[in-house]
């Protein structure tokens, strides 16, 4: 097996992935790494690489004219950064910046793509986990909307 | 099996409580501190020793005003003052949080059940609190630091709503220095300039360092928040009968008389505030309670 199919292999979010799919994956994969302050990519730019962060932590970023942008998740090791590579339109919805030194997995989009077209088991696999990550977050989001800590609702 | 604990006998044999219980006795306030901008930590000055156990609460009466129920923040160690760490939410609290050096409040307690520190002995420990539910969580950490060896790993979360107002920020960061002790602050939200996390609490509990099969789980916050802490301490492995929870109600009485703060066939204030979760957990989502 492959350093980079092994690493693929080795994500908690691909736990238990065939090493055929590890293949597939790992054949549209490479490893960065982005300094602390790097934006991995910004709000409305396209989608053309998906992250699996492997070390550090990257906060997501709402931004708006004449303020600090607002810091709405902190994502950690183990984590994806976001599933907008794989809907249409492709964009991202959220700025990403490396609190630290940042290593993580990146995935061409358009490649891995085009794999989950040709081979819908592994397009089926991948929407499982990737629903169940941002089911995970929109839960998540919704404690956060509620805010649970603020003034008491009557 | 962890059995947990029930309010003190005297308030659970079915007899009537004793009319003293009722008095509120007058105790001078000591140091005051602004912890955010609607919290303040009132240390009080008995006239005589005060020992409570972590997890209890004292009715605070401001003299012409009102009453309310309020955990005990402080030491237990410590019997020569009563802390508390109050909101401003209504008349009677906000009126404590003005309260100045020297002033009088009336107490009566400490009333209710309490946090099992001394049956966790030998277990991680996982503290899971939610804004101003880390008062009544406070007690057990300076119990388990206090006695750091007879526990295994100790986990706090902490979840609150933004930087500005996270409580008890000096401690927090000489906690944090500490080796034996995992402390996790996170906000729902945090300008970029904030360099802790950001998220919710229960999105933290896969990733604790304790042994599910080891470790007791007390948690006090919101009810939302405490909803979805344990369905994720569940998911972790931790059995229900190794959770336990902190309820709040309106409490009145405290001695389980006047009705305000039932839950279910329980009284909060009596049968609680503590609860083992595998006790209330049939009524628990019960939303009409």
């Amino acid at each position: 097996m492959q350093g980079l199919e092994r690493i693929v292999l080795d994500q908690p979010f691909f736990a238990g992935l065939g090493p055929e799919f590890g293949a597939a994956i790992s054949g549209c994969a490479r490893n960065l790494r982005f300094a602390a302050g790097d934006y991995l990519f910004r709000e409305g730019e396209p989608a053309n690489e998906f992250y699996l962060l492997r070390q550090g932590s990257v906060a997501l970023e709402l931004h708006s004219p004449g303020q600090q942008p607002l810091v709405v998740a902190t994502l950690r090791e183990g984590d994806i950064l976001d599933g907008s590579w794989l809907v249409p339109p492709y964009r991202w919805t959220f700025d990403a910046r490396s609190s630290e030194l940042v290593r993580v997995l990146g995935v061409d989009a358009r490649c891995l793509r085009e794999k989950c077209e040709a081979d819908h088991d592994l397009g089926y696999e991948l929407m499982k986990r990737f629903a169940g990550a941002m089911g995970e977050r929109l839960r998540a989001m919704r404690l956060q909307v509620a805010d649970v800590y603020g003034p008491r609702r009557s | 099996m962890f059995t947990g604990h029930d309010a003190p006998e005297a308030w659970n044999d079915g007899q009537a409580p004793s009319p003293d219980s009722l008095l509120p006795l007058p105790v001078r306030v000591g140091r005051v501190r602004r912890e955010t901008a609607d919290v303040a930590t009132l240390e009080l000055r008995p006239a005589s020793a005060f020992a409570f156990a972590e997890g209890q609460f004292n009715m605070l009466y401001m003299f012409g005003l009102g009453e309310v129920a309020i955990s005990i923040s402080g030491d237990p160690a410590e019997e020569g003052r009563i802390v508390h760490t109050v909101r401003a939410v209504g008349a009677v609290s906000s009126a404590i949080t003005r309260l100045r050096r020297n002033q009088v409040i009336g107490v009566r307690g400490p009333y209710g059940s309490y946090w099992p520190v001394a049956e966790s002995e030998g277990s991680d420990i996982l503290i899971v609190a939610g804004g101003l539910g880390l008062a009544p969580l406070r007690p057990v950490i300076y119990h388990v630091l206090a006695h750091r060896e007879r526990y295994g790993r100790v986990v706090v979360l902490y979840g609150t709503r933004s930087p500005a107002d996270i409580l008890y920020g000096g401690e927090l960061e000489a906690w944090r220095r500490r080796l034996d002790l995992d402390i996790t602050v996170t906000v729902d939200h945090a300008a970029a300039d904030w360099r802790g996390n950001v998220g919710v609490v229960p999105a933290m509990i896969p990733r604790v360092p304790v042994d599910p099969g080891h470790a007791v789980a007390m948690v006090c916050g919101p009810e939302i928040m405490i909803r979805f802490t344990v369905d994720a301490l569940r998911q972790r492995g931790l059995a229900e009968d190794r959770i336990f929870v902190s309820m709040e109600r309106n409490m009145k009485c405290a001695i389980g008389l006047c009705g305000h703060c039932q839950f279910g066939p329980a009284f909060i204030c009596r049968d609680g505030p503590v609860f083992r979760y595998d006790r209330i957990a049939s009524v628990f989502s019960i939303r009409e309670i």
